[in-house]
């Protein structure tokens, strides 16, 4: 496992090198792709000078909001749906080709429906993820294995008690997967929304030095999301491994 | 050619009962798809023996447990425990399934002290208990283990502990040593009987070893091909304080061998029902 952990870092170290060089000697154009180094120095000014704060924040805020919204949202309509058969199978065909639909077309939608501002963005992006976690609901709602069912049965387990003590922890692997996904949702959603569609944070931020040829900024915020991205990723995996490695039967 | 015909009552007997079967009939399905899985079965079961139940595979070996455990009612018929009709899993019965059960978030004692702090035991007497089963079951170095750590053996142990904490009067074991290679089946073996001797328990074992019946029962219920009956029942005649060494006394081959010849008969009649044995 550390000798994956070396050589994924040992890849993107001789792509960073390779960009940093070809930028060095001009293959690459300024006008184009700006060197690491000028992407880090730019992320460090914008961090330090504190103009682009409020849209970070404001970028973070909504996506741990769609995130959290997507999650417990996900799950409880997972559940639901799990419970009542009739339910599942008029709804399964719609959650298997759901992601068909391009979500952001409801975004006229949602500003009549909720204004200008952080709630449709909020709104399209649970839109956009909350599927993932009811269809990982439901799978880990199927694969809890039914001789630990059976087992909180004889121990003679209230049905609430053996939903939260029994049925959850044994389905939380593939609820964690969820999870997982509806956090990636949370982030595309809320920068592309904000991207195309809004007025402020990190993805506007992004599409505003864009349209004014400001490289060293735009190319500075990417860096900015894909070193939260990236951290956010890496700490669910290790989260999952330790899990996996828990929960394996 | 053996007979094969059920015997009436096969399992009645004299002396406390622990849990009693009349007439105990279990059907699935509806219409044409319906499947005559067991009975009728009678059957007494005396206050502390080691009765066995072999069987060919779908005679509703496992079915007869279910009942007995109050996890799946009988179409017809009637289960008691204790005297009192099986409705639900009743207070006082354990059961112990084929497949692993241990909780895989749970450490080693967590898993076994799990029963009993849901059954709202003061903390002291858990700990008791549960210090007690992990070194009757020699898991007292595996206490802080996670199931995914331990093997398949050591797995099932766990769940042997659970069941044992919590006292149970009758214990159910639904084939436990199936997933385990066969040095080790008769070392969980021997401390199924050091288990069963030391709780003075009723246990009825659901298996599909010859040998762990012979070896482990005071009787072997030997079932029919579906719907499943009892067509012989055998009284083994060990002493209580057998162990696996018994397997070298020349009455465990006679034993085997009585078991298998009942046994055969309705196995071929499985094999060829399933399209499996020479027309």
């Amino acid at each position: 496992m550390k000798h994956r952990g070396l050589a994924s870092i040992g890849i993107v170290a001789v792509c960073v090198g390779a960009l940093q060089l070809a930028c060095g000697i001009g293959l690459v154009k300024h006008t184009v792709i700006i060197a690491p180094t000028e992407m880090a120095d730019s992320l460090w000014q914008i961090l330090l000078g504190g103009e682009f704060t409020h849209a970070i924040l404001l970028t973070l805020t909504n996506i741990v909001l769609s995130a959290v919204i997507s999650i417990a949202a996900g799950f409880g309509i997972g559940v639901a749906i799990h419970s009542v058969a009739f339910l599942r199978r008029g709804i399964e065909p719609y959650l298997a080709s759901y992601y068909a639909v391009p979500t952001f077309i409801f975004y006229p939608v949602f500003i009549v429906l909720f204004g200008v501002g952080s709630a449709p963005i909020i709104a399209i992006t649970v839109l956009l993820a909350i599927v993932a976690m009811i269809t990982a609901t439901l799978n880990g709602l199927d694969r809890i294995p039914g001789v630990l069912t059976k087992t909180a049965t004889v121990l003679r387990l209230s049905p609430v008690r053996r939903a939260l003590l029994v049925q959850l922890p044994a389905a939380s692997p593939y609820l964690f997967a969820g999870a997982r996904l509806s956090v990636a949702y949370s982030f595309i959603g809320v920068i592309a929304s904000e991207f195309i569609l809004s007025g402020d944070g990190l993805g506007y931020a992004i599409a505003y030095a864009y349209n004014n040829f400001d490289n060293r900024t735009m190319y500075g915020l990417m860096l900015l999301i894909i070193i939260v991205v990236t951290a956010v990723n890496a700490s669910f995996d290790a989260l999952d491994r330790r899990l996996q490695a828990r929960l394996r039967r | 050619m053996i007979s094969a015909e059920p015997v009436a009552n096969i399992g009645e007997a004299s002396g406390t009962v622990t849990a009693r079967l009349r007439g105990v009939t279990r059907l699935y399905g509806t219409g044409s798809a319906r499947l005559h899985a067991l009975g009728p079965i009678d059957l007494d079961l005396r206050k502390g023996e080691f009765f066995s139940v072999v069987g060919p595979s779908g005679c509703g070996k496992s079915t007869l447990l279910d009942v007995l455990a109050g996890l799946n009612p009988p179409t017809d018929g009637s289960a008691e425990f204790e005297g009192r009709p099986v409705k639900g899993v009743p207070d006082g019965v354990g059961v112990v399934f084929q497949e692993d059960a241990s909780f895989p978030w749970l450490t080693v004692e967590a898993n076994v002290a799990f029963g009993l702090q849901q059954a709202g035991v003061d903390a002291a007497e858990v700990e008791r208990r549960v210090a007690y089963a992990l070194g009757f079951m020699g898991l007292r170095d595996f206490r802080k283990a996670y199931p995914a750590q331990l093997s398949g053996g050591m797995r099932q142990r766990v769940c042997i502990a659970r069941t044992l904490v919590l006292q149970p009067r009758l214990i159910l074991l639904d084939e436990p040593f199936g997933a385990l290679d066969q040095q080790t089946r008769l070392i969980m073996g021997d401390e199924l009987l050091r288990l069963w001797r030391e709780t003075n328990a009723t246990v009825l074992l659901i298996t599909h070893s010859l040998d762990e019946a012979a070896m482990l029962s005071d009787r072997v219920g030997v079932m029919s091909a579906r719907p499943g009956l009892f067509i012989e029942l055998i009284e083994t005649g060990w002493p209580k304080d057998r162990d696996s060494r018994i397997v070298a006394d020349p009455r465990f081959g006679e034993l085997t061998g009585r078991i298998w010849e009942k046994l055969r008969v309705e196995t071929m009649k499985h094999m060829q029902s399933q399209g499996m044995g020479h027309s």
